[in-house]
């Protein structure tokens, strides 16, 4: 079966600087992949270079096996969908306008949004439960508040492929546990999603692949249990890590931080 | 929910439409000769006006009714433009008078009327001009700001006071070169009016003001999109470049159009979106067609007030945009300033 994304020898640089080299990694019909690394290492740019925003410096990005830049905008959005960290809004959109915009890549130029689209984006913002923002403006919305509307828009956009730049990062406890449900019944239902994280111990839970980046490139790609290894962190992040086994049998990550006296 | 459906937008425009045309029939019906508004809305209605006596007629006909043409176009564009600008730069503080644009079309307009003193070129060519000199003025915006559509309120601020500054004085220049050394003229040019109205000039401005006007209108929904970013824009499938690149021509062509005939009317653009996005939201799809019913009546009433207010002697209706807008301007950069540096 064909890869939904397929990154083969992918060289990424900002600017002069060369970020990352020979890139290579799938994320398969099915399947969660985390993409987990120290900040700077380039994990933002491979999901703008997954999303056809950047182009690599040299190799190839594939998307169910088409090159990526043989796809026009729209028809790319109708596969890939990526949840931003965050979206600065200067105008007063209310949330559902906002949730509904991603129907845009399915709807005609001129055409105004269904009974269907509202469904389907009251459905997810059930799912998230944030339905009770839907009538509010964006603009007063917390950091986390705003998290959860880009990820219902990113589901309303119902893609094959969702790519998630930390959707964590400003979520409590219990919305961490929601986002990451929907991330997993997204991936059971025959799609995929490449979750970029910082918690690793949840980046664990979620994923049934992990590639790990290192400065430069890939430094173990794989399942969780193979990936995180004290030496491998120790590569990737400088840091030296104790990992456990919970009592469910996932892996629980703790590092260690040294006394100063 | 509130989605914007076909029955919302009938409702909203349908309810604008009808406003504008009471402010067309008063704006007609107003000034030192007092007609009824039963003939005037008669005598738009096709009627033959047989109880008006024929002197009072011909002013409403062949006086007011151009300049409240003309009004009803240049209000319509300005204030779309602006909707547009705001969308694309991502700055509720964006408006062709305020960016330079407008200063950049007229420059480019008062050249060809200088050049025409000297080498005879048709008046027609001045809205062309104007719009090949707001694309520049847009292009050089554009390229100040870095080009990717997210830039500071100050530089863009900035580069819109330099941009009028130098408009400004190449005005007075190219004026004075030319010989215009009625210098009043001048600075009707420059503040913005609608007392001198060419009704020759009105086939190419009309035309011009509908083709932007479709345009941004049939792009609408990418404007919702541009406003959250070129990259999400792209992520939710708009061909950023090339929508982008339309919308800029359109917004030129209708702000050359309408410096060509009026000079240089400010605030229009800024003071139209920001209030109807309070009434009816930020739906381009809605807003967009709304700002131009709305802007057309805003500057028609606008400008009734600016030719009977000081009883015989007439304001150009600049002056009473910009007495309107000053304020809201400064009021809405210290609420973007309120909100954090990027906005």
């Amino acid at each position: 079966m064909t890869a939904l994304l397929e990154f083969k020898g992918v060289s990424a640089s900002v600017g002069e600087r060369i970020l990352l080299e020979g890139i290579e990694f799938e994320v398969s019909r099915g399947e969660v992949v985390g993409l987990v690394g120290r900040n700077g290492v380039g994990k933002t740019t491979l999901m703008r270079i997954a999303s056809a925003i950047q182009l690599p410096s040299s190799g190839l990005v594939r998307v169910e096996g088409v090159d990526i830049d043989t796809f026009t905008r729209r028809a790319l959005a109708r596969r890939i969908a990526l949840v931003p960290q965050d979206l600065h809004v200067p105008f007063p959109f209310r949330v559902g306008e906002l949730v509904l915009m991603g129907r845009a890549p399915h709807q005609p130029l001129l055409g105004l949004e269904s009974e269907a689209d509202q469904a389907l984006a009251l459905e997810a913002l059930d799912r998230l439960g944030i339905r009770d923002l839907v009538d509010r403006e964006i603009t007063t919305l917390s950091g986390g508040e705003r998290q959860l509307v880009l990820f219902a828009r990113a589901l309303v956009q119902e893609p094959d492929l969702l790519l998630l730049d930390e959707p964590t990062a400003f979520l409590d406890l219990r919305h961490r546990v929601d986002v990451l449900r929907e991330v997993r019944a997204f991936a059971k239902s025959g799609r995929g999603a490449l979750v970029v994280s910082h918690d690793l111990s949840l980046a664990c839970r979620t994923c049934d692949r992990i590639v790990l980046l290192g400065e430069g490139g890939i430094v173990a790609e794989g399942r969780p249990g193979e990936v995180m290894t004290p030496e491998t962190l120790r590569r990737a992040f400088e840091i030296e890590a104790e990992i456990f086994s919970a009592p469910d049998g996932q892996l629980v990550i703790v590092p260690r931080i040294a006394d100063t006296d | 929910m509130k989605r914007l459906s076909l029955g919302r937008m009938v409702v909203v425009l349908g309810t604008l439409s009808v406003i504008l045309f009471a402010i067309t029939i008063f704006a007609l019906a107003t000034g030192p000769s007092e007609v009824g508004f039963t003939d005037v809305a008669d005598l738009l209605l096709g009627g033959e006006g047989e109880s008006l006596d024929p002197a009072v007629r011909d002013i409403v006909l062949r006086i007011r009714l151009p300049r409240v043409i003309l009004g009803l176009l240049v209000g319509g564009a300005l204030a779309s433009a602006g909707a547009v600008f705001q969308a694309l730069l991502r700055n509720p503080l964006a408006d062709p008078y305020v960016l330079g644009v407008s200063g950049g079309a007229a420059l480019a307009g008062i050249s060809v009327l200088a050049l025409g003193s000297v080498f005879a070129v048709p008046t027609q060519s001045v809205p062309i001009a104007a719009f090949v000199g707001g694309l520049i003025a847009t292009g050089l915006l554009y390229w100040v700001s870095g080009g990717r559509g997210r830039s500071s309120s100050t530089s863009l601020l900035l580069t819109g006071v330099v941009f009028n500054a130098f408009a400004s004085a190449g005005i007075v220049f190219l004026a004075s070169l030319a010989g215009f050394f009625d210098g009043s003229r001048i600075f009707l040019w420059l503040i913005g009016h609608l007392s001198a109205v060419e009704i020759d000039a009105a086939g190419i401005v009309a035309a011009s003001v509908l083709l932007g006007l479709t345009t941004a209108c049939v792009l609408s929904r990418s404007l919702n999109l541009l406003a959250l970013g070129d990259e999400t824009a792209a992520q939710l499938g708009v061909p950023v470049e090339a929508h982008r690149r339309w919308l800029l021509v359109a917004t030129s062509l209708m702000v050359g159009a309408a410096v060509a005939v009026s000079g240089l009317i400010g605030f229009v653009g800024l003071i139209v979106p920001h209030s109807l996005r309070l009434v009816i939201g930020s739906d381009h799809r809605l807003l967009i067609p709304a700002t131009a019913l709305t802007g057309a009546g805003f500057l028609v009433l606008s400008d009734t007030l600016a030719r009977t207010a000081l009883d015989g002697r007439e304001l150009p209706v600049g002056a009473v945009t910009a007495l309107v807008g000053g304020p809201l301007f400064i009021y809405l950069l210290r609420r973007a300033q309120a909100r954090g540096p990027i906005a």
